[in-house]
């Protein structure tokens, strides 16, 4: 029998394994990247975008840390755009469109190019498990075994994933996977939570079919914002979308065929999410609505296929060509794949660590789709902390956390494992208590000195970033030396109250309209400060006041939030707490009085008896 | 937790005194006692022994048991006879349980607040109920416990949790096909909710007036008969008269309840200018109180003539002054000695207050006050926001805010803050 020796093994080469895979292999590890097909590392299964309002602050942090998909991304974006650019920087999301093959060739790339990582083409169809129950490695189908103190499981939909198209149903992850069955199994065999989830893709179109005059054009921004902070601009030639519509004929076709969709004919019984509704969803619950607008996102600059964003539908192929022909542009579109809807079952994150370990198989972690979220940005982010805290399982080192206060990651992997999820789990900014805080544009300038010290990231970024905060620090001290009186500022066309105090330049920026330029305009002496670097600034003095005032609250919450919880709390005990929630707390086991708080159904009432048992528990052991 | 006991009634001589105790070890406490545990929720006669067998009374005896309960927790009353000795004497064996303490100052409550039984605005209200002596004020304590300040904020928060929501959709789905523009739906409901906080405060006065009292200040030259009207309204000799002008020197008060509304009067001295330093420390005094107090009745012993000093408000009664010495009985005069007009002036007062008393919201307290404006600041902010440079997330933060405001007004966070202040107010044994 063949067998080999890893620290860590990655099962899955997807979104979250990728990434999971290189933060295991940057804290230092050897890993075992176990996929069942190598050219399917780092596929996009769905819309070919990375990036967003949420997802792409998701990106920056991913990027921050060193991750991949940032990195990848900017090399096959084939069209940048930031969205939001009318509103505040705090609610900016980078987005770019993908060339699908240069995204997967460029992830491949990644895993193939780094010494510690090695990709087994393999089935996975058991966990290795030592004496003490803690994870001992992998077993593969072929009969050989990969030992390992850790494992990353990113398997996405493989836990009983059923695709349905219109009345057609049949086992599998994606079109074309098999479903991982003796695995999921072994799975089951855990008596973990499980939940089930739908999710649904459009039907993807001939381009070359496409009558493309006469659409409206969506170009990129005309100067892009990239994705990592790396980057310096787009490497693959740029392109344009187009926007189309649904037509009144469009939604006859599909509401007379409602009982042969998936979704509709009530097949499913998972849970979709309410963002990202079907086009059956939508002509249902609006109605009164007799257009959709439809985006047609090209898949790559040599692939004709076209991604029709808006129109994801279970209806059987025949309806499918049939409404997707109604909608001007389309009349003679060919449909390459019909859209499908899939349905899986997802492990309830609650059972998890905040650093995604499973403690039911102790060295066991999961990330990505399996833990009831959607989208590859929000998969890649859950492989990092999975990555990291794998390798440092693996070595007995402490684990790393990611506070909410600290950055998206945080607050997604707290909502996840202290609160669950109701729906398939999408970043939003206002997930985010302290979203003026943690913006895309400064990442880097949250996470980036703590993967320094995790020692994650290269010599290249770490230059790039101690040379960009010794500019920035020596901008704001310029900036802050120069000042002048409300009448001197008058003369300069800057309307302040005549309080007679002087305003240095740091108190100016916070002003509408003014801006570090206006700046350069009074004191010509800041003229060298770089165009980023202004940017930044200006950035930080829109929110000074804001930031004060949110940091105090952080600092509040820390205080309270951040209390730890002594692991062997009875909480059947505490009297006054309901069955029902000392039954949720026993099965969360919060580490935090802040996890604690977010529990589904928790009361203040109930929070101050904990705290109180906290307390008293402290004493007594003082 | 410590089980807790306290005398629930006040000490002194009394038909009964009431000893409440609270924790999962109450019933244990009438082990102690040699008694056995009665039924729950049933008066019971038991006979109370100390451990040497000192007979310490014969008493009723209410088990409530676990989650049935005023602070959810086990709870036995002991009914014992009244007088300060027999209750001292079973405090004392109480004391002498391990696990047992007497509690603090308002922890009954707290456990009630803990275990889910009351909300904060609800604890506020029976703190301001065990404090009532009016029938205003015991109304308003009622509306307070009944929860009808929790009930409107949480639809003020559903209606903020519909802003947020509309305001987040713009931002969140930027690049995706929305219905329609939501922000000036959110716009519209901020105004109205910014609207509606800020009549809820402008009822705040009132509601802390019923709860403390309204002031009537009795306000007038020297020898004008002041101190002789206060004495006819207390019934009693509260303050010293004399034919001498000046003799009132300090601010004397009487407390009254006028049809409900409680009311304090208050006999202050003589306005004049006066070499006496004492004296004019006196009228700096009574001007003082005149300025602050909610209604001024002026005792003029000339009618035409009119004092600027202090200055006159609509609400304020001015009375021909020693009405008894005028050759016939006429309207607007009074006299303390006679009691003439006494009842008619009174009856002026009570329609002026009960006025006031209308615009008296559910909000009565400081605490109150403080969320309700950073609410309302913070709307403002955000409406000025949107309505201005149109920084959505700048307004959301605003937003946030202001619902955490609220949250904290139905003490949902900050707790320990506002509980420390919440119950040290709190009478022992409540």
């Amino acid at each position: 029998m063949k067998q080999s020796n890893f620290d860590a093994v990655v099962v899955g080469g997807g979104h979250a394994g990728a990434e999971a895979a290189s933060a295991a292999a940057r804290s230092g590890g050897s890993v075992a990247l176990v996929t069942l097909r190598i050219d399917g590392i780092g596929i996009m299964s769905c819309n070919p975008a990375i990036g967003g309002v949420g997802k792409g602050h998701l990106v920056r942090e991913i990027d921050a840390l060193d991750g991949i998909m940032g990195r990848v991304g900017d090399q096959a974006g084939i069209q940048f755009r930031l969205l939001n650019r009318s509103k505040g920087p705090a609610v900016q999301g980078p987005r770019a469109q993908m060339d699908r093959k240069l995204y997967r060739l460029g992830i491949q790339r990644e895993m193939e190019t780094v010494e510690r990582i090695t990709v087994i083409e393999g089935e996975v169809t058991d966990f290795i498990v030592d004496g003490g129950g803690r994870i001992g490695g992998v077993q593969l189908a072929d009969g050989s075994e990969i030992r390992s103190r850790a494992v990353v499981l990113t398997t996405g939909t493989f836990l009983r994933g059923v695709i349905r198209l219109g009345e057609e149903a049949r086992h599998a992850g994606r079109v074309g996977d098999r479903a991982s069955t003796r695995l999921a199994e072994r799975m089951e065999s855990l008596d973990l939570p499980l939940g089930r989830m739908k999710t649904g893709t459009p039907p993807r179109l001939d381009g070359r079919t496409i009558c493309w005059d006469g659409l409206e054009d969506q170009p990129g921004d005309g100067a892009p914002v990239m994705l990592s902070f790396l980057s310096k601009g787009p490497l693959a030639r740029q392109i344009s979308c187009a926007i189309t519509h649904t037509v009144e004929a469009t939604h006859c076709i599909i509401r007379d065929n409602l009982n042969r969709s998936a979704i509709y004919g009530g097949h499913f019984r998972g849970i979709g999410p309410r963002y990202c509704p079907s086009i059956e969803d939508k002509v249902v619950r609006f109605a009164d609505k007799v257009s959709h607008q439809v985006f047609l996102e090209p898949e790559g600059l040599d692939d004709c296929t076209v991604y029709p964003n808006g129109i994801s539908t279970s209806l059987p192929t025949e309806v499918q060509e049939r409404f997707v022909r109604t909608i001007p542009g389309l009349e003679n579109v060919v449909i390459l794949q019909p859209g499908y809807a899939i349905e899986y079952d997802f492990v309830d994150p609650k059972a998890l660590r905040p650093t995604l370990e499973l403690p039911a198989l102790p060295g066991l972690f999961l990330a990505g789709q399996i833990n009831g979220t959607t989208g590859y940005e929000e998969a890649a982010a859950q492989g990092i902390v999975a990555g990291i805290n794998a390798a440092r399982h693996a070595f007995e080192l402490e684990p790393v956390m990611f506070p909410r206060s600290e950055s998206y990651i945080g607050v997604m992997i707290d909502d996840l494992t202290a609160r669950g999820v109701s729906e398939p789990y999408r970043m939003f900014t206002s997930r985010a208590e302290y979203r003026l805080s943690l913006r895309a544009d400064n990442a880097d300038q949250r996470l980036t000195p703590k993967a320094c010290s995790l020692g994650i990231i290269s010599n290249r970024r770490k230059e790039l970033f101690d040379t960009k905060m010794a500019d920035l620090t020596s901008a704001k001290a310029a900036i802050g030396d120069c000042s002048l009186t409300p009448n001197e500022a008058a003369k300069h066309g800057i309307r302040i109250a005549a309080d007679g105090a002087r305003r240095n330049g740091m108190d100016l920026l916070a002003f509408p309209d003014v801006t570090v330029d206006r700046l350069v305009q009074i004191w010509p002496e800041l003229g060298g400060i770089g165009s980023d670097v202004a940017k930044q600034v200006e950035f930080d003095a829109i929110y000074g006041k804001y930031l004060e005032r949110q940091q105090r609250s952080v600092e509040a919450l820390k205080r309270d939030e951040g209390r730890r919880i002594p692991g062997g709390i009875d909480y059947a005990s505490i009297a006054g707490l309901s069955n029902e929630l000392s039954g949720k707390l026993g099965s969360a086991r919060p580490e935090t009085l802040g996890q604690a708080r977010r529990i589904d159904g928790m009361t203040p009432a109930a929070l101050a008896l904990i705290l109180a048992r906290i307390r008293l528990t402290e004493r007594q052991t003082a | 937790m410590d089980t807790i006991y306290a005398l629930a009634t006040v000490r002194g001589r009394a038909g009964i005194s009431v000893v409440r105790i609270s924790g999962a070890y109450a019933s244990k406490a009438l082990i102690y006692f040699g008694s056995s545990v009665p039924q729950p929720r049933c008066a019971t006669l038991r006979t109370l022994v100390s451990p040497d067998g000192d007979k310490l009374d014969q008493a009723i005896v209410i088990l409530f048991p676990e989650g049935s309960s005023y602070t959810g927790e086990e709870t036995v009353e002991l009914h014992l006879h009244g007088g300060i000795a027999t209750a001292d004497a079973v405090l004392r064996e109480l004391s002498a349980l391990p696990e047992f303490r007497l509690a603090t100052p308002g922890e009954f409550s707290l456990r009630a607040l803990h275990a889910g039984r009351l909300s904060l605005t609800e604890i506020e209200g029976l703190s301001d109920l065990v404090n009532a002596e009016t029938e205003v004020q015991r109304r308003q304590a009622r509306r307070l416990l009944d929860g009808e300040l929790a009930k409107k904020a949480s639809l003020w928060r559903q209606a903020l949790l519909r802003c947020m929501a509309l305001l987040e959709a713009v931002m969140e789905f930027a690049d995706e096909d929305l219905p329609q523009d939501s922000v000036p739906e959110a716009l519209e409901l901020m105004i109205e909710l910014r609207n509606g906080l800020a009549e809820e405060l402008a009822g705040i006065d009132a509601g802390e007036r019923i709860r403390d009292g309204f002031e009537v200040a009795i306000i007038g030259p020297p020898n004008v008969g002041k101190s002789t009207l206060l004495n006819r309204l207390a019934g009693r000799e509260a303050a010293l008269t004399s034919e001498i002008a000046g003799t009132t020197r300090d601010v004397l008060e009487v407390r009254m309840d006028l049809e409900g509304i409680p009311v304090t009067f208050l006999d202050t001295a003589g306005i004049r200018e006066s070499e006496d330093p004492i004296e004019q420390l006196g009228v700096e005094r009574a001007l003082a109180r005149a300025e602050k107090a909610d209604m001024r009745i002026f005792l003029v012993e000339d009618s035409t003539a009119v004092d600027s000093v202090p200055p006159r408000r609509p609400a304020d009664l001015v009375l021909r002054a020693k009405g008894d010495l005028l050759p016939e009985c006429r309207h607007g005069t009074i006299s303390g000695r006679t009691g003439q007009g006494v009842r008619n002036m009174l009856e002026q007062v009570v329609v002026e207050l009960s006025g006031k008393t209308a615009t008296a919201g559910a909000a009565s307290t400081e605490r109150h006050r403080i969320s309700l404006s950073a609410s309302i600041a913070s709307l403002a902010e955000a409406i000025s926001e949107i309505e201005g440079r149109g920084r959505h997330e700048i307004a959301a933060d605003e937003l946030r805010q202001a619902s955490q405001q609220l949250a904290i007004l139905l003490g949902e966070v900050d707790i320990e803050h506002v509980l420390d202040e919440l119950f040290s107010g709190l009478c022992i044994g409540k």
